[in-house]
């Protein structure tokens, strides 16, 4: 008993100081914003890695998490409220929830991790020793392409989920309410209003820097060879998953 | 000139230095000798900063290299060159990127210029003409040269080589040790190599030390090191099996 307690403080401690050399590392990378056009060519290839290459992937839950918002909305309108108003609640929670948190999420699995183990990688075969090596500061010529398209992307990438989300709830709203167009999508524009995409948006940027930012720190600790990098992998998924819940409470309650 | 004073590393509880003492002269070209495991690639890895030490200071040209802001480090890091024991060539880049970095990142030449630089020091290190290769289609011993020629891009004015022929066939050995003399001789730089190749010691140094144990246990020219009387030095040398020093068994 006193070993578990022991050990959860243990992981809280672990937890705080890894947060905090999170937002040393951040600072770290700030440092570097004025020298962003030198490194353009960097970050074009991470904007490409990180964002473009994520569309599938995005497309693919985005839809699939909007058919499964509205079958639940339906249910839960069933029989009190008109399905007049689907279009509105499916929206919304896909604009300040759904879009941004399940589009961070699988950003996690697939950008944090391949950033952790790409940089993972990097370490324990001495490439990042080599850049200091010639003088070249890692952070500026590793972190900073990511970090950045992480924070740019992230937002991006929501903003398709979004789409093809509402879209993915039509479809269900089409086929299995008969619900037609005009009505569901009439609802989605009475209900809209710019906050709600905004403050979808203003998640989004948070995680997308969080689980780049994650990735990167990961990425750089790791140690001990190709085991080392497996787990690296492992670890920056979940922190960045965890911080990513965390945030989306904290940024809930700021925003609304 | 390169001061080492009374430098300490420890990781964890497994303590690699102990109390190191070396002074390397300008032009000088020094070996460093000893076993598998013994910490001469820690040691040259604080040379440069990429390790720091737990006791004991580093002179670089009577700079403290520890104390240095990192603009001041990243001045000095540009004036070493660092072969790497296993390379490190960056596997994302081509091997002409890989050697052109440096120039990319700290010159303002043009293209041309860099390619002409480039074909230069891979003609130096005898693998012309595999610009385009990717780190993944080399053997060891021709990663092991792109490295050098990396590492050489630059000109530095100290060269440090961690088993430069390690992986390479005799002939090759023989022709980077070539190499290490005439860098040291045409263009003056101070070279520090770690081997534990001893045809490679005779053909390169001016001075060979001998780490054991975490301390420099030996210092004298090639011709000392045959005659010495100093029992772990002679067997290390002889390549003898029997001798004070003897491969422990593991605790498990
Ligand atoms: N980053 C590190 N973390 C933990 N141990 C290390 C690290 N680097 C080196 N060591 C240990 O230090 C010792 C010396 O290593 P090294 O300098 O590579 O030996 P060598 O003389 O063969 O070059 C080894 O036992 C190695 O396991
Ligand atoms: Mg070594």
């Amino acid at each position: 008993m006193v070993s578990f307690i022991t050990r959860i403080g243990a992981n809280s401690i672990r937890f705080v100081r890894q947060t905090g050399e999170i937002f040393i590392m951040l600072g770290k990378t700030a440092r570097y914003a004025g020298q962003i056009w030198r490194t353009r060519k960097l970050i074009v290839e991470q904007l490409m890695e990180i964002g473009v290459k994520s569309i599938p992937l995005v497309i693919f839950v985005g839809l699939f998490a909007g058919a499964v918002a509205s079958v639940q909305t339906a249910y839960q309108l069933k029989g009190f409220v008109s399905y007049n108003y689907l279009g509105a609640a499916t929206s919304v929670a896909i604009f300040i929830e759904l879009g941004p948190v399940l589009t961070a999420l699988v950003a996690a699995g697939r950008i944090g991790a391949s950033i952790a183990a790409e940089l993972g990688t990097m370490r324990v075969t001495e490439q990042i020793d080599a850049l200091e090596a010639l003088a070249i500061d890692p952070i500026r010529y590793l972190a900073l392409p990511r970090i950045l398209s992480g924070f740019i992307m992230i937002p991006l990438l929501t903003v398709i989920a979004d789409f093809v989300g509402i879209m993915g709830a039509y479809g269900v709203a089409y086929l299995n309410l008969d619900l037609p167009s005009e009505i569901f999508f009439g609802s989605v524009k009475d209900f809209f209003t710019i906050m709600n995409v905004m403050s979808g948006i203003i998640k989004a940027f948070v995680f997308g820097g969080v689980t780049a930012i994650v990735g990167c720190y990961v990425g750089f600790s790791t140690e001990g060879g190709a085991e080392g990098v497996g787990q690296a992998t492992i670890r920056a998924f979940v922190l960045s998953a965890a911080l990513i819940l965390l945030n989306d409470y904290i940024l809930s309650v700021i925003l609304f | 000139m390169i001061e080492i004073n009374d430098l300490h590393k420890s990781f964890g509880s497994k303590v690699v230095l102990r109390g190191v003492n070396l002074n390397i002269e300008n032009g000088e070209r020094l070996v460093i000798i000893g076993r598998s495991g013994c910490g001469k690639s820690v040691l040259l890895k604080h040379i440069i900063n990429l390790l720091q030490p737990d006791k004991g200071y580093i002179l670089v040209d009577e700079i403290a290299i520890r104390k240095v802001g990192q603009k001041d480090l990243f001045f000095l890091r540009k004036q070493f060159g660092f072969l790497f024991q296993g390379a490190a060539l960056f596997d994302s880049m081509t091997v002409a990127e890989n050697i052109s970095l440096p120039l990319v990142e700290h010159t303002n030449l043009s293209q041309g210029e860099m390619d002409r630089k480039v074909a230069e020091k891979l003609d130096l290190v005898g693998l012309p003409g595999i610009e385009k290769l990717k780190p993944s289609e080399l053997s060891g011993g021709m990663k092991k040269r792109v490295g050098l020629a990396r590492a050489i891009i630059l000109d530095p004015k100290y060269i440090l080589y961690d088993e430069p022929t390690t992986g390479l066939d005799p002939i090759m050995a023989a022709n980077i040790d070539k190499l290490i003399v005439r860098l040291s001789e045409q263009l003056k730089v101070t070279s520090i190599v770690v081997t534990h190749d001893m045809q490679s010691v005779e053909k390169v140094a001016d001075r060979v030390v001998m780490l054991h144990n975490g301390i420099i246990i030996y210092s004298g020219t090639v011709s000392d090191l045959k005659t010495t009387n100093n029992e772990v030095v002679h067997q290390f040398v002889n390549a003898e099996a029997e001798g004070p020093i003897q491969p422990k068994p593991h605790k498990y």
